[in-house]
């Protein structure tokens, strides 16, 4: 170790500096593109032509984005877990299962017995029985639940190491979802929680407006075809997560779990509480899983607990994966993508297949399959993720130096 | 703090430390003090005990029975992060930064505990949060440039030359703000010329950061010049205790190192 006395060396651009900038234009691309989906859809698809109009509803149904929303709030909620604290979780359906069903209880006629109804700010029809919030405060509400279901969970699993700790959470991924099938006085067991009360975007302020011959609903219910103004909702709700996302990344927590995910013991060496650190983790993911699971039910207007399966946790850390784990944007373009080829690109393109061919392939029925085989090209040939972090790019496009270095290291 | 007692000019004291792995005595009824602004060194052959010993400082083992006083609280037993909150700091033999955290970044991450910024004022960027982050930026970049690499803290941990590796350990090490900097092997892979610059850094590091500075060191050079008092292990058992004069010339920790004369010629 030599010793040369500091040298005064113009300040390097500060890293913090650079990633700053780059979430504002990511921020602000996020922004435009998002604005321009809904005027695409709300004022210009209907004046397109016919033919436009069934292809657009084809391919690109704003139900499936609304959807694909769902999935981008939930991953980036795993990415928490995963991408920042390193923690392997494949159980993330439960919390999604958990905002569900708080809406399903908080947003509907089935809690009977609180009759006469509870009504807070509520759009619902009055004069039913159950409780009836609004569905903002839902969301709160459901976020908190899962967030202390995530303490709840984590404080006993968090001690164990990553394969450990991938089994217990596969375990309680499995066990959440069959509680609900089966605590049938609670969740009205396979026959789940229909309807869900209409939202209306605010509790106040006019029942809607007319702007450029379309009407938008303010404080109006919105029905089953105001698919519009529930993705305005649910952008809002998924532009929250990537904000909450991004922020705590630059703090002390942010740090905090970037150097478990580093070094679980130097952490530890450094004065950072491991349990209480990735405790947060797991409650600051779980709170973004409850609001996915509202945002899932307020789409659906209902909640059926065979829709909360193993196979969703799977998907989701697929998302987290193939985006680029620990980059928030490209968590949400993998969750983005995987949700709409899932849902809409590979039936319609296996429709488009068979007329043309004059075949009769099943396509939606191999989507695992496709979907493995891009998982194990991704591995080969882009671990990183599309999007990666800048970190992350860096060692694993010097993959063989670092196995070196670890050589070198000795100790593992 | 009080009364200039011989407990109070104590930076740290281990008493009679005992460490078992099932039938194994690893570390044998050592005690062991540091007074307050000194270096000294823990040395022994290989299998002595030294990183067991360590280990049961920092809280990574508990000791089978023995207690460790830092300053004037009883450590023994807790966590490890407990233990680095309370003044305790180290680096390690075989370096383990956040390698894909830059220089400035790995030093704030040790200055977690003093930092108290919650979630929601995180996310909110209150006033307090945004001041926090500021002081422990240049914080971290004051130890930076004390420890000789404040251009390079923008860089990724990883990047960095090996010595400079090291001495981000050191930096990351004082950002906790400790009474006592243990080093483990903190010369391993240094050529002399590197070896005899450190010696006067670790008196740098005790003189400018107010800190005892504990060193388990394998370079019989280096721990002759640098430490006011050794500590010498073998077997798990404290054979010897001194200035370094004292210890250079103690029969059995020749002994210990050396063999003894008249058994095979490398008794080890």
């Amino acid at each position: 170790m030599s010793l040369r006395a500091p040298e005064v060396v113009s300040s390097p651009t500060k890293k913090s500096d650079l990633v700053a900038n780059h979430n504002r234009r990511w921020a602000s691309g996020f922004v435009i593109a998002a604005v321009l989906v809904w005027v695409f859809y709300t004022f210009l698809l209907p004046h397109l032509g016919s033919g436009v109009n069934t292809t657009v509803r084809q391919w690109m149904p704003l139900n499936s984005i609304n959807e694909a929303l769902v999935w981008v709030i939930c991953a980036v909620g795993l990415n928490i877990v995963v991408g920042y604290a390193g923690l392997l979780d494949l159980g993330f359906v439960a919390f999604w299962a958990i905002g569900g069903y708080t809406a399903g209880w908080l947003m509907s006629t089935f809690i009977q017995a609180v009759n006469p109804g509870f009504y807070f700010l509520s759009s619902a029809i009055p004069n039913q029985p159950g409780i009836h919030l609004n569905w903002w405060l839902v969301l709160v509400a459901a976020g908190c639940l899962c967030a202390m279901a995530g303490i709840v969970i984590g404080a006993p699993t968090l001690r164990l190491k990553s394969d450990y700790l991938a089994l217990v959470t596969l375990g309680f991924g499995e066990i959440i979802p069959q509680i609900f099938l089966n605590a049938e006085t609670f969740t009205n067991g396979a026959k789940g929680i229909a309807p869900l009360d209409n939202v209306a975007p605010l509790p106040f302020g006019p029942a809607s407006v007319a702007v450029g011959g379309q009407t938008i609903k303010i404080s109006a219910p919105l029905g089953p075809f105001d698919v519009s103004a529930k993705y305005v909702l649910f952008v809002i709700v998924a532009a929250f997560c990537v904000f909450v996302s991004l922020r705590i990344r630059e703090g002390r927590l942010g740090r905090a779990w970037l150097a478990i995910r580093e070094d679980e013991l130097a952490a530890s060496m450094m004065g950072v509480p491991l349990m209480r650190t990735k405790l947060a983790a797991y409650a600051v993911g779980a709170f973004m899983g409850g609001l996915g699971g509202v945002v899932y039910a307020v789409h659906n207007n209902s909640v059926f607990p065979d829709r909360f399966n193993f196979a969703i946790s799977i998907i989701l850390l697929a998302m987290v994966v193939l985006g680029g784990m620990g980059n928030v944007w490209g968590v949400m373009i993998g969750a983005l993508a995987v949700a709409w080829f899932n849902s809409t690109g590979l039936p319609q393109f296996g429709d488009s297949f068979n007329t043309q061919f004059g075949t009769n392939i099943n396509f939606p029925s191999y989507n695992f399959l496709i979907f493995g085989s891009i998982l194990v090209l991704m591995m080969l040939f882009r671990r990183e993720g599309l999007f990666p972090e800048t970190r992350t790019r860096q060692v694993l496009q010097e993959a063989e130096r670092s196995d070196d270095e670890e050589l070198d290291g000795g100790e593992a | 703090m009080s009364a200039a007692t011989e407990e109070t000019t104590l930076a740290l004291r281990a008493d009679g430390i005992t460490v078992r792995f099932g039938g194994l005595v690893a570390v044998k009824n050592v005690s062991f003090t540091i007074p307050q602004k000194s270096i000294v060194s823990l040395i022994g052959p290989n299998g002595a005990g030294k990183t067991t010993f360590f280990n049961v400082l920092t809280g990574l083992y508990r000791p089978s029975t023995g207690n460790v006083i830092l300053g004037e609280r009883d450590i023994t037993g807790q966590s490890p992060h407990k233990i680095a909150q309370l003044g305790l700091g180290r680096t390690f033999q075989n370096i383990r930064l956040f390698g894909l955290m830059t220089a400035a970044e790995n030093v704030m991450v040790a200055q977690h505990s003093h930092t108290t910024s919650n979630i929601f004022q995180i996310v909110g960027h209150t006033r307090h949060q945004r001041r926090e982050e500021r002081e422990a930026r240049e914080f971290a970049q004051e130890l930076l440039d004390f420890v000789g690499i404040g251009q390079h803290s923008e860089e990724y941990a990883r990047n960095l030359s090996y010595g400079d590796q090291r001495r981000l350990e050191v930096a990351r090490a004082l950002a906790l703000r400790p009474a006592v900097l243990l080093l483990d092997e903190p010369t391993a892979g240094m050529n002399p010329q590197e070896s005899a610059v450190f010696v006067d850094f670790v008196r740098r590091v005790r003189d400018d950061r107010h800190l005892s500075v504990l060193l388990i060191e394998h370079d019989m050079s280096v721990v002759m010049k640098v430490s006011e008092r050794i500590t010498v292990l073998d077997q798990g058992e404290k054979i010897a205790e001194g200035g370094p004069d004292d210890i250079r010339t103690n029969e059995r920790v020749v002994e210990a190192y050396l063999g003894r004369t008249g058994t095979e010629g490398s008794a080890r």
